[in-house]
């Protein structure tokens, strides 16, 4: 396990959001250079292809092939947006960066839009981040008065526009296209995809989408080259993460560290173990929709894409949900598909219709009123929304719900078996 | 219907998109801070600073949780409730509130001091349990904090 400080290097230095203690500690020498050299604007995308680099918001996409779907000849302006809608159950790392190294993102939006030579820029944050939009804010402000933003910048003849614009509190704008009509202003259903938004995005031009803590790793990447970036790590998915951990450690909280490195360690280690009295009984390793480990497969899975991968789930944006043996299962699936539910925006039939139906068979089972079909009924409803919607929360409600109750089917079967009904369909049934 | 100050941020706001109508959120949830909820009139009026109709600003105001199309009491109350949260004390954070402030979930208190909502993931899983109050956010709260806090809201 390998501690890390190339994001939160800087989280801990007084004054670290000004404009001035970034300077000094090198800040806006790489967006700066870039301008004077008159970099090749594709060197840059070619830099961030060779490091290796995996989207931080959930999918894991390489960043620099992201970008070089953005055509080139095109008469459209294009548009960089940030995703800072941080709304993914387990998440807290874009928050971190937004309110203690804001500068890092702001040099990162700068030298992503030189790279795919985009004009203008929004950085959209859930409203929630009262501090988060506020540091941001100033921040911009100050690039602006340092001459880092605005037109003809250093001489250089590019323009750069960035504004911060916000969400009201719902999850699936999150979701890249959704994102897009939210800023459009209009209802933020999802789009269907193609086309991307690389080539048909906001407004209906060229787009890049990239989460917060990606682009806070371009200027580490631009300034230090892409062979330093693919030696963090693990070589098939290298680079320093923040990672979240919260639930039932002694000591919850964000950490930086290399990929590559083995759950357990970070659980036992830097997480201080399970909170006293108690053992492990599941961890959610990648935020609430991806799929549940046990036990056995903390102890050996090691945290980057190949590993979570060999176990059959997924890192996404790297929220570590730890349950121990305090919590009943089926009240924890519950609470995650109450969220489902909730933030199903009802664009699509299986979602609309299939999150609060699992919600209500979940209830039932929980108040001791479950027949024992109702396990395969979620199963079934679940193979009935995955893959058949417009967008991915749908999968993401499935992966969790499909995963707790084959792994802990004992559980559901308890509290069905100690359901008065159960006896009375056996008896109907026979 | 607004003072001068407020329409001149508005107006900012609007300057940053290349369409008016992409101030539609920003714009509503600025409104929303000085009225306190988005009334029919509100709607109105951004409807025509955005040049839209009024029911593109509906179909807005009405898809997200933090935009109130009802009235809410003087100050608004978030707690989360979703996993890292519910395992980490947020039950008893709900059951305190609601005994306390003698409301359910959605309710607003009988003298219109509070309104007690409930939020999903907000962000600071880590350090659980957490709620907003006119969206500023309290973290690691114990139950005596929790009292304290709601003491200083007048
Ligand atoms: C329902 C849903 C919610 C999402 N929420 C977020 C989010 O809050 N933040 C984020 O960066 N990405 C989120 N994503 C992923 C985005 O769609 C997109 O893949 C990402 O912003 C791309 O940036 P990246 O390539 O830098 O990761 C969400 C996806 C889905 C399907
Ligand atoms: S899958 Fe669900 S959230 Fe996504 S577009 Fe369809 S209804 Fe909306
Ligand atoms: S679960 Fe409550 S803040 Fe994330």
């Amino acid at each position: 396990m390998k501690a890390s400080t190339v994001i939160s290097g800087r989280f801990d230095t007084k004054n670290s959001q000004s404009i001035e203690t970034y300077r000094k500690d090198g800040g806006y020498e790489t967006w700066s250079t870039v301008l004077d050299e008159k970099r090749d604007p594709d060197s840059l995308i070619d830099e961030v292809k060779a490091s290796g680099l995996r989207g931080r918001g959930g999918a894991g996409f390489s960043t620099g092939m992201k970008w070089s779907f953005v055509p080139k000849q095109t008469d459209k302006p294009k548009y960089l947006c940030v995703n800072g809608d941080e709304s993914e159950p387990g998440t807290f790392k874009d928050r971190q960066i937004l309110e203690f190294d804001p500068h890092q993102l702001l040099e990162g939006v700068a030298l992503t839009c030189y790279a795919v030579q985009a004009h203008t820029a929004y950085i959209y944050l859930r409203c929630e981040f009262k501090l988060g939009i506020a540091t941001v804010k100033a921040a911009i402000k100050e690039a602006y008065e340092a001459g880092m933003f605005g037109k003809d910048i250093h001489g250089s003849g590019f323009d750069l526009d960035v504004s911060v614009t916000i969400g009201a509190g719902a999850y699936i704008c999150g979701e890249e296209t959704s994102l897009l009509n939210s800023i459009e202003g209009v209802r933020p259903y999802p789009r269907n995809k193609p086309p991307f938004p690389a080539v048909e995005g906001l407004f209906g031009c060229p787009t890049v989408i990239n989460n917060v803590e990606t682009i806070a790793n371009i200027p580490h990447i631009i300034k230090n080259g892409a062979e330093w970036h693919t030696k963090l790590g693990c070589p098939e998915d290298p680079g320093s993460r923040l990672w979240g951990i919260s639930g039932h450690v002694a000591k919850p909280r964000w950490v930086e560290l290399e990929t590559g490195y083995k759950l357990q360690d970070l659980i036992d280690g830097p997480c201080g173990g399970i909170r006293k009295g108690h053992t492990l009984k599941a961890i959610i390793p990648g935020g609430s929709s991806s799929k549940v480990l046990l036990p056995d497969q903390v102890a050996r899975v090691t945290m980057d894409t190949p590993g979570i991968r060999a176990e059959g789930s997924s890192l996404g944006s790297a929220a570590i949900i730890v349950l121990d043996d305090s919590v009943c299962m089926v009240d924890a699936v519950l609470n995650l598909m109450k969220f489902y539910a909730h933030e199903s925006c009802g664009q699509c039939t299986p979602c609309r219709e299939g999150t609060p139906w699992v919600v209500q068979v979940l209830q039932r089972i929980h108040s001791g009123k479950g027949r024992t079909v109702d396990m395969d009924l979620l199963l079934d409803i679940a193979h009935n929304m995955e893959g058949r919607t417009v967008c991915a929360l749908a999968d993401g409600a499935c992966w969790p719900l499909t995963s707790i109750v084959k792994k802990f089917r004992h559980e559901f079967e308890a509290k069905i078996v100690a359901a008065p009904s159960a006896t009375s369909s056996k008896v109907a049934s026979a | 219907m607004f003072p001068d100050e407020l329409v001149a941020e508005l107006e900012e706001i609007r300057s940053c998109f290349p369409v008016a109508k992409a101030a539609m959120v920003p714009v509503l949830r600025r409104v929303q801070e000085d009225r306190g909820w988005i009334d029919p009139e509100a709607r109105d009026w951004v409807a025509e600073f955005l040049s839209v109709t009024k029911m593109e600003v509906h179909e807005v105001a009405t898809f997200y949780p933090m935009l109130y199309t009802e009235p809410v009491g003087k100050h608004v109350i978030h707690v989360c409730r979703t996993l890292s949260c519910d395992v980490c004390g947020a039950r008893e954070l709900w059951a305190h509130l609601e005994k306390k402030l003698k409301v359910e979930r959605g309710g607003t208190t009988e003298d219109g001091r509070f309104t007690l909502k409930s939020a999903e993931c907000l962000a600071s899983c880590g350090t659980a349990p957490v709620m907003l109050i006119d969206n500023e956010r309290h973290e690691n709260l114990s139950l005596a904090e929790v009292d304290k806090l709601l003491e200083a809201t007048k």
